[in-house]
């Protein structure tokens, strides 16, 4: 008597299985992961979020924890939810884009030298006198000595190719 | 650049003269110009000697192995006399007009014009 009851509740007719469901853990998690590395060109407008990119960081942490919950939930009630096997490339896909983002951003745009010796505040600045894209020489002291200039900013970057 | 350009006449007004500086030729100066429509003098410091003065150099930092300027940016004064600069440490983070015209308010408009 007990043991019948026992293998009924045991063995769950295979067509009262539900439809698997929507595991939303893990295509949230991509897209976090995905526009927390797209947004840096927009977050570094911005004087808050441009020194330190923790906008960014927040969404791939953020997208992480849901591709893991979302992983776990695949796995563990995989006749529940959707996603093993796309949920681990985007899983596997979403490190990879994280683990380039760091290496871009505390790695490759910190590469600069320091610069020690350039000219501080109360130094003189060097003169120098340079040809402009239409071919006129421009001449730093030239320049601050031409009527109603106040100041120059020099600009150096890196430039063009 | 691209917010110099757009803060110009705001520069200007201030008698504040926008020049950027790189090793690039005048030709790419020019189509660059050209293309993004700078209307500042973009200056060719082909050798790098000016780069070198100024003592920003990045050393095989272009992309054939050349030694080309690191991001740096300098108000120098009337009287030649460096007020401000920014050295980042970052190459996507870059001095912005606003930070320019505070530096020029605060350590040449009050200390060169007479009341």
């Amino acid at each position: 008597m007990k043991m019948s009851i026992l293998h009924d509740v045991d063995l769950p007719p295979r067509d009262r299985i539900v439809k698997r469901r929507w595991n939303w853990m893990l295509w949230t998690g991509f897209v976090c992961v995905l526009v927390g590395i797209f947004s840096y060109q927009f977050f570094i407008r911005f004087p808050v979020t441009r020194d330190f990119p923790w906008v960014n960081l927040l969404l791939l942490a953020f997208g992480a924890v849901l591709l893991a919950l979302g992983l776990v939930r695949a796995f563990g009630q995989p006749q529940n939810y959707r996603g093993k096997i796309f949920g681990s490339i985007f899983a596997a896909l979403g490190l990879l884009g994280i683990a380039f983002f760091c290496y871009l951003t505390f790695v490759v745009l910190k590469q600069v030298p320091a610069s020690a010796s350039a000219p501080s505040i109360g130094n003189k600045a060097p003169e120098f006198t340079l040809p402009d894209q239409n071919g006129h020489s421009v001449s730093l002291v030239d320049l601050l000595a031409t009527q109603n200039t106040r100041a120059a900013v020099l600009i150096f970057y890196r430039g063009h190719w | 650049m691209r917010s110099f350009q757009e803060h110009l006449g705001e520069l200007d007004r201030r008698g504040i003269r926008v020049l950027a500086i790189s090793v690039d030729s005048a030709d790419i100066n020019a189509a660059h110009a050209n293309k993004m429509h700078y209307t500042f003098p973009l200056l060719s410091d082909a050798n790098a000697a000016t780069i070198r003065r100024y003592n920003v150099l990045h050393p095989g930092a272009g992309p054939h192995k050349e030694d080309i300027a690191r991001p740096a940016e300098f108000l120098i004064d009337k009287g030649g006399i460096v007020r401000w600069r920014n050295l980042t440490e970052n190459l996507a983070v870059r001095a912005r007009p606003d930070e320019v015209l505070a530096a020029f308010d605060a350590a040449i408009d009050g200390t060169t014009s007479s009341p």
